[in-house]
């Protein structure tokens, strides 16, 4: 038996195809969600894909947060659900308060489309097992609204708990405080990242490499032993 | 109808790219003389009934829940006569 994943599509969301198949390479069975129904299918795990939800209107992920399919969401998740939150999907994590900080414009104002190399820093979380500590890996990032930002009281506890799980190498793409692309919750459940794993999970497209497809087999191997 | 005008800004500690470049041009356009820009938002609510403080109080909860993000925006709430 496999496990069962679920890819939220808002209106606006542009990445829910590539996290439904990346999902499905890895061995899962991949399951739609739509934002309008609260009902999470009885999938295993959620992905919040990324895109511009509801046009990143007031801010981006504010309105999606809101979403009847976020009230499950939120939860499911408080009760140990995982959930990856990735580009749009990481700024509706932190609207939605599962994750601390928030995402803002990038601090050069332009859009920003790269092959990006990162460092995973915590391997203990839902979606990076099958990672290495310190590994380097290089996937898609592509945002407008990629800055992370938080209050030093909370980058430190990010820090001194392992939680900032993902950060930028060789260049900062977006101003984010500390390199950080991507952070935990303290149980390991919730994980939220700009980049985009969910885009380098074949060789023949995104990056040539399958960098991304360790946050599909790891969730995929935690469900499937639990 | 009563009006209730929600301003929100970004924290003074939280950089404002926008801004800066809004800053930035000004110079150039022939207006000196200002060292500094902070772009915000501005919502008007139209209120349906009296501006008690109870409307106010529901209003407070919208903008702290909703219009903006207190983790990096602070919010101002005004009646306008």
């Amino acid at each position: 038996m496999t496990a069962r994943i679920g890819v939220v599509t808002f209106p606006g969301t542009l990445d829910d195809q590539d996290a439904l198949r990346a999902a499905r390479l890895a061995g899962a069975e991949p399951v739609s969600l739509w934002h309008r129904d609260k009902d999470l299918k009885q999938v295993d795990a959620v992905v919040l894909a990324g895109g511009f939800s509801y046009g990143d209107y007031l801010r981006a992920g504010a309105i999606s947060r809101f979403s009847p399919v976020m009230e499950t969401i939120i939860e499911q998740a408080k009760a140990g659900m995982p959930v990856l939150g990735i580009c749009n999907g990481f700024q509706i994590l932190t609207e939605a308060h599962l994750l601390p900080g928030a995402m803002l414009r990038n601090n050069h104002l332009h859009f920003i489309c790269r092959d990006q190399k990162l460092r995973v820093e915590n391997t203990g979380t839902a979606w990076t097992s099958d990672y290495t500590e310190g590994q380097e890996i290089e996937v898609p990032l592509k945002n407008m609204d990629g800055r992370y930002v938080a209050d030093e009281r909370v980058l430190d506890e990010l820090e001194a708990e392992g939680r900032v799980a993902f950060r930028y190498l060789d260049v900062n793409p977006n101003g984010s405080l500390r390199d950080i692309a991507g952070i935990t919750n303290a149980a390991g459940n919730v994980v939220g990242l700009m980049p985009h794993p969910e885009h380098a999970v074949e060789p023949l497209v995104g990056t040539g490499k399958t960098d991304g497809l360790g946050f599909f087999t790891s969730i995929l191997k935690k469900l499937v032993n639990a | 109808m009563a009006r209730v005008v929600v301003d929100v800004m970004l924290k003074p500690e939280i950089l404002d790219p926008q801004g800066q470049a809004v800053q930035r041009a000004l110079p150039r356009l022939g207006f000196a003389g200002i060292a500094d820009v902070r772009q915000g938002k501005r919502f008007e609510l139209e209120v349906e009934g009296p501006v008690d403080d109870a409307a106010l109080a529901r209003i407070h909860e919208m903008a702290e829940t909703f219009l903006a993000n207190t983790v990096i925006e602070d919010f101002v709430v005004k009646v306008e006569s």
